[in-house]
This record gives C-alpha cells, sequence and structure tokens, in this order.
C-alpha cells in the first residue's frame, strides 16, 4: 500500500492537493466569497463538459449556455412546481439535458467546425427568448425564485466544529457544487483515458484515418456532444440553486461565449485546463473593472479612462492578448514552464525519454 | 394580399440590410476561411466615425468615402496587430479573438460616443412610393441598389483584377502562393481592409434605418450569417439573394405563423441556418468542396 | 478606506457611550452598517455595458448629484460615496454583485438598481438580510404594490402600468371609438405597459384590435408596425424602448400611415429620442405621451432655477450628456434619497430609512420633476411618483396639456 502511494506520479499528488484545499477553502472565506467560488465551480463544471466536445472530439460549440438554461429550467420547474427536493433534481436536470444534447449531436454531424460554431452561437443568441415563448412552463419573463437551499443537520454540524460559525446556504452550496465537481472529474478523467477517450482523440485529429481504424463516428460525436451537455445541465441546475432565481436574461449569449473563453484559456484537451479556466472566466469579467481602478501602481489617468471604458474593453483587449500570446492556455504555458525548468535542471540527457509533448490543438 | 406584399416589401428591406452585412462576412471567408464575428462591431465603429467627421461639418459626400478609407486602414491594422500573430493558429482561436474584438469595439463605441441613439443622414429621400396598394421607401430601395452596386465592385475585383487574383490564391493555397513569391499575410491583410470596407457601407447604408447606437449591428450579424450561410459562404451574390430570402421569410414568418408571433423571427433565422447546413451546407450558390484526407 | 470604516463606527460608537454616560447633552446616534461619523456608504448594480447599457449613466448622474451634495458639506456631515457596478443586465451577476456590495463592501443601502429581472432576483436576499433595496430603476408595478411582503424594497419612478392608466383615461374620454393598436416589447416592461391599458379601459378594453410584439432582440419592427396598419388601426400605442420606438415612428411615416394617432411611453420619449425620428423623416403627427420630469432640452425651462442647478450637478460627471432624459432621472431620484437621509437625521438606521421613503415621504420641492408632482407614500401607497401630464408633440419639441392627472390608488 505505502509502496503504491510512494509510487503514484506526481500529477495524483496535485490533485490530492487540489481537493484538499477547494474543501478547506471555505472555512477560511466569507460566506459571500464563498457563494463566489461555488459560481467559479459551476463554470468549472460545464467547461469540463465543452473541453471534452471541444477539446477531445474536435467540436465547436458557442452555444453551451443555451443547455445551462435547460439544466436550470428543469431543475427550478421541478423544484418550485412539483416541490421536489432540488438536490434530486440535480441529476435529472443533468440526465434531460444530455439526452436533448446527444439527439442534437444528429445535425451537428454534418457541419464542419466552422459551420457549427455559426449555428450555436445563433442558438445562443435565441435562447432568451425561446425561453420566454412557454410561458406556463417557464413563468416568461418573470422569472422563477427558487428558495436559498437549507444545509442539512450533519453538514452544520460538520462545519460548526470545524470553524465555529454556523454554515450559510452559500456555503452549502459551494460544497454540493463542490461534490458534483469532483465527481465529474472523475468521470471525465477515466473517460478520455479510456477507449472512447481515445476514440475521440481519433476523431479529432482525423476524421477519415479514425473510421479507418473502425472507430463509429457518428456515434461518437453524438456521445461527445451528449456528455458535455449532461455536464452542462448539471452547471446549469447549480447555477439556479445559487442564483436563487433563474430567467431568460440570465443566460445571455455572453454565458455561452465565457465558457467557450474559460475553456480555452485554462487550455483545452487537458484535464485540470477546465479548473483554471472556470476560475479565470468568472472572475476576469467581474473582476477586471473593480481591480485596475483599485491598483496604486497604475497611473491614475489611465485607471480612470480604464474604468470609464467599461469592463467591455478590459474584457476584449485581456481575451485578445491571451490567444495571442498563450494560445494553449495557462496550461500550456505552465506546462511548458515546467518542461522547460526540467530540461535545464536534468540536462539534455533526458530529452528523448522526456514525456510526450501536451495534446496539440487542433479543432 | 395587399398585407402580404407590405410585408414582402418591408422583408425585401430589412433583407437589404441583412445582405451588405452578409457581403463583408464572405470576403473574408474568401480571404482566409473565416467567420469574422466582430464584423457588425466594426460596420458600427466605422459608421460613428463618419457620424464624427459630419459633425465636424464635413459633407456627407467627403465624409463617406473618407470613411471608407479610414475602415480600410483599421482593417488592415486589425489584421496586422491582431490577427497575424495567430494566423495559423487553430479555427477556434481565430473565433475567440474575434469575440474578443465584438467586445472590445462595442465596448469602446460606448464609451467614446455613448449608447444613445442618434439619427444618421441618409442620402436617398424618405418619400415612398405606392406599388399595388402597398409602400416602398426610397431609402429601402437604396440599400438594396448599394448592395448591387457593392456586389459588383467586388467581382470586378475579385474576378478581374491581378490583385483579386492573387488574394484568391493566397487563400485557397497559401503555400503553393509563398512559393510563387506571393505575399500571403499581406493579401489577408488586404482581405480584412476590403471587408472592412464594404461593411462600413452596411454600416452606413442601416443606420439611417436601425439608428446607430453601439449595439445597432449586434442581432443584424446574426441575421447576416443566416443569409451567407443560405447563400453559400463563398458567394457574393448568394450573400445579397441570402440576405433578401432571409429578410422576407422572417417578416412572413412572423406576421403569419401563430405561434412564431414577432418576438421569435431571431428564431427564424436561426432555423434557417439550422435547415440549410443540414440540408444543402453549400447553400443556393456555393460549390461543393472537396473533403482533403 | 473601506476597511477602516466600521472601526471608525466602532470608536465613534464608544465615544457617543462615553458621552452619554458622562450624562452630557449630546444626543445618541443611531447607526447601522455602512455609516459612519464621516461617510454613508451606499452600493448600485447597473448595466454599464450589454444590452441595457443605455441605462448605465443614470447610475452616474446620480454620483453626480452625492459629489454635488458632498461639495455642500454632505448630509450632517457624513459624505456620501456610491459604490456603482457592473451587472451587465444579468440577474445571476446582480446576485453575485449584490451579495458583495452587502457582505463584502457593508453598503447601508442598495440605491437604484435597474432592471425588473435583475432586481427581483435579489429582492428576497435583500429583505432576509434587511438592507434597504431603495429607489430601484424599474416601473413594474411589483415594487409598490408588494411592499407589505417586501418591506425593505421600494420603486421610485412612475409604475409603467399607472402611466398606461392614464392613456386609458384619455381614450375614453376624447376617443370613445378608437381601434387601437399596440406594439409591446415582449417583456415585463412592454407586457406591463399593455396589462394596465387594458385594466385601464376596462369594460372597454374590446377597442385594442390588436397588439404585436417583439423581442428586444429583434433588427427591426418594420413588419409589426405594416401588420397593425393591415388590420385597420387608427391608434397606435408604442410600448417599446428607445431605439425601437424611433424606428416605429419612421415605419408608420413609411407606410403613408400619418392620419394615425400614436402615444408614446415617458421611457422613449425625451426629446432627443423623437428628434432622432425626425431627422429620419418621421411626419410625427397627432403624437401623445406623459412627463413627470423636466425635459433638459426643453427650451421652456431655460431660466429655471431647477434645470439650471441640474446642468450645474450634471458638470461634475464627465461621461454624462446633460441633455439626456435619463440623466436628469438619476439626479432627481438622488434627490429624493438625500432628502430621505435628511429627515432620517441621527436616526441613520435601515428600518428607519425605509420607513421615511416608502410610508412618509411628501417631497414638494423636488426641482427636477414638473411643478406640482409631489414625490409621495404613505402607509397604504407605496409608489413614490404617481402624478403626470399628458403632451404632445408641437413638430420641434412638447408641449404639456391639461393638468397633472393623478394615478394614485389605479392600481391594485
Amino acid at each position: 500500500m505505502l509502496q503504491r502511494i510512494r509510487a503514484a506520479p506526481p500529477r495524483y499528488w496535485l490533485v490530492v492537493i487540489a481537493v484538499l484545499f477547494f474543501a478547506g477553502f471555505p472555512t477560511v472565506i466569507s460566506s459571500f466569497q464563498a457563494a463566489q467560488w461555488a459560481n467559479a465551480l459551476i463554470l468549472v463544471i460545464a467547461i469540463m463538459g465543452l473541453n471534452i466536445l471541444v477539446g477531445y472530439s474536435g467540436q465547436l460549440s458557442l452555444g453551451h449556455g443555451a443547455f445551462m438554461a435547460l439544466g436550470a429550467y428543469t431543475s427550478a420547474i421541478l423544484a418550485h412546481r412539483y416541490k421536489m427536493d432540488y438536490l434530486l433534481t440535480v441529476p435529472i436536470a443533468g440526465l434531460l439535458t444530455g439526452l436533448v444534447g446527444f439527439l442534437f449531436g444528429v445535425p451537428a454531424l454534418r457541419l464542419s467546425a466552422l459551420y457549427l460554431a455559426l449555428a450555436t452561437f445563433a442558438l445562443a443568441v435565441v435562447t432568451p427568448s425561446l425561453i420566454k415563448r412557454p410561458v406556463a412552463l417557464t413563468n416568461g419573463v418573470n422569472g422563477i425564485i427558487l428558495l436559498p437551499p437549507d444545509p442539512p443537520q450533519f453538514a452544520k454540524d460538520a462545519f460548526s466544529a470545524v470553524t465555529g460559525t454556523v454554515m450559510t446556504s452559500e456555503q452549502w452550496t459551494y460544497y454540493v457544487t463542490f461534490a458534483w465537481a469532483l465527481l465529474l472529474f472523475w468521470l471525465a478523467w477515466n473517460l478520455v483515458r479510456h477507449r472512447s477517450g481515445r476514440a475521440m482523440r481519433a476523431l479529432r485529429d482525423g476524421e477519415v484515418a479514425a473510421a479507418a481504424s473502425g472507430v463509429n463516428i457518428a456515434g461518437y460525436k453524438m456521445l461527445a456532444f451528449g456528455i458535455s451537455a449532461l455536464y452542462a445541465g448539471i452547471a446549469g441546475s447549480l447555477f439556479g440553486m445559487s442564483s436563487g432565481f433563474v430567467s431568460p436574461d440570465s443566460f445571455p449569449v455572453g454565458l455561452s461565449i465565457q465558457l467557450l473563453v474559460g475553456a480555452v484559456i485554462g487550455g483545452l484537451a487537458s484535464i485540470p485546463g477546465p479548473l483554471a479556466g472556470g476560475i479565470f472566466a468568472y472572475f476576469l469579467p467581474i473582476e477586471s473593472n473593480q481591480w485596475v481602478p483599485a491598483q496604486t501602481w497604475i497611473p491614475t489617468q489611465i485607471a480612470s479612462t480604464v474604468e470609464k471604458a467599461g469592463p467591455a474593453v478590459t474584457y476584449g483587449a485581456i481575451l485578445i492578448l491571451i490567444m495571442i500570446f498563450a494560445p494553449n492556455g495557462i496550461v500550456g504555458l505552465v506546462t511548458s514552464g515546467y518542461e522547460r525548468l526540467r530540461r535545464r535542471l536534468r540536462g539534455a540527457a533526458d530529452r528523448e525519454t522526456g514525456q510526450a509533448p501536451p495534446d496539440p490543438q487542433t479543432v | 394580399m395587399q398585407g402580404v406584399l407590405q410585408q414582402v416589401f418591408s422583408g425585401l428591406a430589412s433583407g437589404g440590410i441583412f445582405a451588405s452585412l452578409a457581403l463583408a462576412l464572405v470576403l473574408i471567408y474568401n480571404a482566409m476561411g473565416l467567420v469574422n464575428f466582430a464584423q457588425g462591431e466594426m460596420a458600427m465603429f466605422a459608421t460613428f466615425i463618419a457620424v464624427t467627421l459630419m459633425d465636424r461639418g464635413l459633407n456627407y459626400w467627403i465624409a463617406f468615402p473618407v470613411t471608407l478609407v479610414i475602415a480600410f486602414a483599421g482593417g488592415v491594422a486589425i489584421q496586422r496587430i491582431v490577427i497575424r500573430p495567430v494566423e495559423r493558429a487553430p479555427v477556434l482561436t481565430l473565433v475567440i479573438v474575434t469575440l474578443g474584438l465584438t467586445a472590445l469595439i462595442n465596448g469602446l463605441a460606448g464609451f467614446i460616443w455613448g449608447y444613445l441613439p442618434r439619427a444618421f443622414p441618409s442620402p436617398f429621400p424618405s418619400r415612398t412610393i405606392s406599388v399595388l396598394g402597398a409602400y416602398v421607401s426610397y431609402q429601402d430601395l437604396g440599400v438594396i441598389a448599394v448592395c448591387g452596386v457593392v456586389l459588383l465592385v467586388i467581382y470586378l475585383l475579385l474576378q478581374r483584377t491581378t490583385v483579386g487574383l492573387t488574394m484568391r490564391a493566397a487563400a485557397h493555397n497559401p503555400e503553393a502562393s509563398r512559393l510563387m513569391g506571393v505575399r500571403v499575410s499581406w493579401m489577408l491583410a488586404l482581405g480584412w481592409g476590403l471587408a472592412s470596407a464594404v461593411g462600413a457601407v452596411s454600416g452606413i447604408m442601416v443606420a439611417p434605418i436601425l439608428f446607430l447606437e453601439p449595439n445597432m449591428m449586434q442581432t443584424v450579424i446574426i441575421y447576416a450569417f443566416a443569409a451567407a450561410v443560405l447563400g453559400g459562404i463563398e458567394s457574393p451574390v448568394g450573400a445579397v439573394v441570402g440576405g433578401l430570402i432571409v429578410g422576407v421569410t422572417v417578416n412572413l414568418a412572423g406576421a403569419y405563423v401563430p405561434y412564431v408571433g414577432g418576438d421569435l423571427e431571431l428564431a427564424v433565422a436561426l432555423a434557417i441556418i439550422v435547415a440549410v447546413l443540414v440540408l444543402k451546407p453549400n447553400g443556393l450558390f456555393g460549390r461543393p468542396s472537396v473533403r482533403r484526407v | 478606506m473601506r476597511q477602516i470604516g466600521p472601526r471608525f463606527a466602532a470608536i465613534a460608537a464608544i465615544f457617543v457611550t462615553l458621552a452619554a454616560c458622562g450624562g452630557s447633552a449630546a444626543p445618541t446616534v443611531a447607526t447601522d452598517v455602512g455609516i459612519s461619523s464621516t461617510e454613508i456608504l451606499l452600493g448600485n448594480t447597473n448595466a454599464l455595458s450589454g444590452p441595457a447599457a443605455a441605462y448605465g449613466t443614470i447610475s452616474n448622474a446620480s454620483n453626480a448629484y452625492y459629489t454635488y451634495v458632498n461639495g455642500q458639506g454632505g448630509i450632517n456631515g457624513r459624505k456620501i460615496t456610491y459604490k456603482i457596478l457592473d451587472d451587465g443586465y444579468v440577474p445571476a451577476n446582480t446576485v453575485t454583485l449584490t451579495k458583495q456590495l452587502v457582505e463584502q463592501d457593508k453598503v447601508f443601502a442598495i440605491f437604484g438598481g435597474l432592471g425588473t429581472q435583475d432586481q427581483t432576483s435579489v429582492r428576497d436576499y435583500m429583505n432576509a438580510q434587511k438592507v434597504p433595496q431603495i429607489f430601484v430603476y424599474t416601473g413594474a408595478t411589483t415594487w409598490g404594490l408588494d411592499y407589505s411582503k417586501y418591506s425593505y424594497t421600494i420603486g421610485w419612478i412612475p409604475s409603467y402600468q399607472a402611466e398606461s392608466h392614464l392613456y386609458a383615461q384619455d381614450i375614453l374620454k376624447n376617443h370613445a371609438s378608437a381601434q387601437i393598436g399596440v406594439l409591446y416589447q415582449n417583456d415585463d416592461y412592454g407586457q406591463d405597459y399593455l396589462k394596465g391599458l387594458k385594466d385601464g379601459l376596462g369594460s372597454s378594453a374590446s377597442l385594442i384590435k390588436d397588439s404585436e410584439s417583439y423581442d428586444v432582440t429583434a433588427a427591426s419592427v418594420g413588419s409589426q408596425v405594416a401588420t397593425l396598419k393591415a388590420k385597420g388601426v387608427d391608434t397606435l400605442f408604442l410600448f417599446s424602448t428607445p431605439k425601437f420606438t424611433v424606428q416605429a415612428l419612421v415605419a408608420v411615416s413609411k407606410l403613408n400611415w400619418d392620419s394615425v394617432n400614436i402615444y408614446v411611453n415617458s421611457v422613449s420619449n425625451p426629446k432627443t429620442t423623437i428628434g432622432a425620428a425626425k431627422t429620419a423623416g418621421a411626419a410625427l403627427k397627432n403624437v401623445t405621451s406623459v412627463a413627470y420630469l423636466k425635459d433638459p432640452t426643453d427650451p421652456q425651462w431655460a431660466n429655471d432655477a431647477g434645470m439650471k442647478l441640474y446642468k450645474t450637478i450634471i458638470a461634475n460627471c464627465s461621461t454624462c450628456d446633460a441633455n439626456n432624459g435619463f440623466n436628469i432621472s438619476g439626479v432627481a431620484a438622488a434627490w429624493t434619497l438625500v432628502d430621505v437621509l435628511k429627515k432620517a437625521g441621527s436616526n441613520l438606521t435601515r428600518r428607519n430609512v425605509m420607513d421615511i421613503a416608502a410610508t412618509q415621504l411628501s417631497e414638494t420641492d423636488n426641482p427636477f420633476v414638473l411643478p406640482g408632482v409631489v414625490v409621495k407614500t404613505s402607509s397604504t401607497d407605496h409608489f413614490p411618483i404617481s402624478q403626470m401630464q399628458e403632451e404632445t408633440w408641437n413638430g420641434a419639441g412638447w408641449t404639456l396639456q391639461g393638468t397633472l392627472i393623478d394615478t394614485r390608488g389605479t392600481i391594485k
């Protein structure tokens, strides 16, 4: 046993450290910050799903916000109208959205990456108006208000034993999200390392070659869409729980773009990528405009101009800069930095036995 | 019947708007196989430049060409500064860069000129003519006519000049063109400049109808996507025909299909995009592409 | 500075207590989170970017008034700090940013939050936290109607439904045989206006021959206007946002439909907006609207003391266009809030401020609203502004008609 632990590759240790960090985090930050981090983790979940689609199977979606909306509304309607326990609705929302995503994969089969981007982008723009139409079901523009979740007794006891304070609904939401993130992370990890993951990557790197090697192209493309939608549906459901409110305007086209941006900034076709990307994509738009004016080292003239110009300008500029200078995302930057460091430490002899380079982005 | 005719006319009017922006999309696609999500915002920005020039006292007919030159230069500059570093990156990276441009340009316009919709002069009289009891305005006819002129210019440029030939070659086979001594990257810059100028024409034509504000093109771009896809994304003629068809279809569906109604018009555009891509991916005027193995 | 704020307050409180124990005559000051001896901290969420960014300037205009008040010495020596955050008109962002303002920045109240969906998304939270959600910038009826359930929430601008009631009265009185057509934005805003019109017409609601909706994502509304004309409408209501109102006004002229009577809602009636339609060739015959604020572009107020004050105030905001009608409403609402805070005097608790704002308001001297408009609330009525005056377009500007009409009590 001890031997096995000692022999575990460093990436397992990274996972353990990350899990412990995120489990302990809410005990030292405020309830409000826990709510923010819960939202960031929700984006992480959706981006993990998008990463399976974009990073591993090579299909481009600019409309994952629509799947999140479907998940959120499924849960909200079940919880609000049928008085179902919200936690029970989360997997239902995920499965339903996954099924819809799987079927959505059928027309997607025929589209090239660029056309798929166009079609899904249009879907993302139309989503709010589509939600408004079935008023009896969705309550139209008035949206559905959800009660803040009440932490169960065991969670309250455990939390107050550690921190000495009463657990808030925001902190409970964080832990629910965290648990889902862990489960889905484990699922994604297994998926990409096994048969189906290899098949999807083969598909991404060349459809004809993949088909020649006996990969069922249509099946795996639809599977990738379905799994990716399942993730988005669960993320959407948790999104409703953390916001306490779902309405058409909660799912603007910007949400879909935020997800794609997160996936790319984190680093496609990488397992830790969505974590970094989700956190970045969540905090970038809401903090960019608060952060710059608060920095004393930036000349006031520039800082005040940035503040007046508004967050869209900052956001757009940062996005372009990242794409130019770090096209493989945060994970790409870290890996290449780490590789360079290792090479320097161990000398050139190790070069040919070194690990394979990270997956190239090919979409 | 008169009502239907009026809806058709009104649809053709919006169709002209969609077509003019779709033309710019088609140009970029031809230059580098990319759909520029920021095309609408670039057109809007150029229109604001035109309005600023006119506020400074410039005559419309002077401000118009000056704006086109500025837009051309702006397009080239964007390609050189922002697109060139990622021009060999995968489509996804390019798409995200253009989405970043969209946010950046929209925010800048709001910062510089504010968000209140403002009137923009039109070179065409605001009078209307009556055809079989339905009304068409000179402005709307003017937009369609200008689309035709732009289309002709594009055609002549791409098909009848050496520059056009070189541009097409650079887009189709960059490696071979490079070996032949074509400066491929500059050809792409030229493509961006032209698309930007065509976009500026579009902005200046539609601003009198939609009214100028930073979000003016935000949904027009979706209809323009639908138009370009329907026409076949490589085909300038297709963009214009596609635009007109999309405009009329959307209007008729909004007015006469019960569940759709006025507020799901954009969903009709989405349906057109999906239907075309699934049933006839090369659109009405596109040539089938051969998949490279 | 903000970190020190609460500590300051604590020290100040100790001193006050000591003074009180010492038997001196100094009155005890009751305060709450967000109030220090030198500062009143207010928060705000607004759409500074995104589809509704046109409204973002309202918060900056309010801030211009706070800057002005601070320059005059503040409120009983306390200066107002107004923290404006951008929610991009997305409710999920409003939730997070509101929690930030309440829990991290520790604001005393959130003033002038924009958007019905956005403000609905945080109403339960604000009331559970007992933090005032004061003078929200939306005209949905629920803000005034549901005060008994949400006693930490109150609106300021007239409700959309009340405005429609006024139009309905005009129709019943002057155009009893009108064939009404409605163009409305398919959201809470447009739907509220439409409901108000139907309720106001009551048994005559059948006068509405047709109502056509458009989505906020529409490119243009030409098709809807053509449909309304084809249905034989002779009186057209535009319950649309400024951009679409202008488009519709032009579309009417493009259809040679100049005989129609047009009613334009108050959100879209600033002279700059209607002026844009005029420039683009709209004939603008028989156009009616209502007003409750002074229009900064109207020459009749050129020498008005209130308007001069407004121009002085708005100069404090470098990004604000003085002629923009939204800005004067931002300043006017801020004026009411400052009145409330002054009236609260030394009893600056959240509950007391809400009680004054929602049940005891009687502001007769707001210099930016039309003469005679009283910003007023009582224990049974929680709509601060309910008086409006009809106005007609005279070709170059609005002419006020008749007298102020009070819609108080029309909404149940």
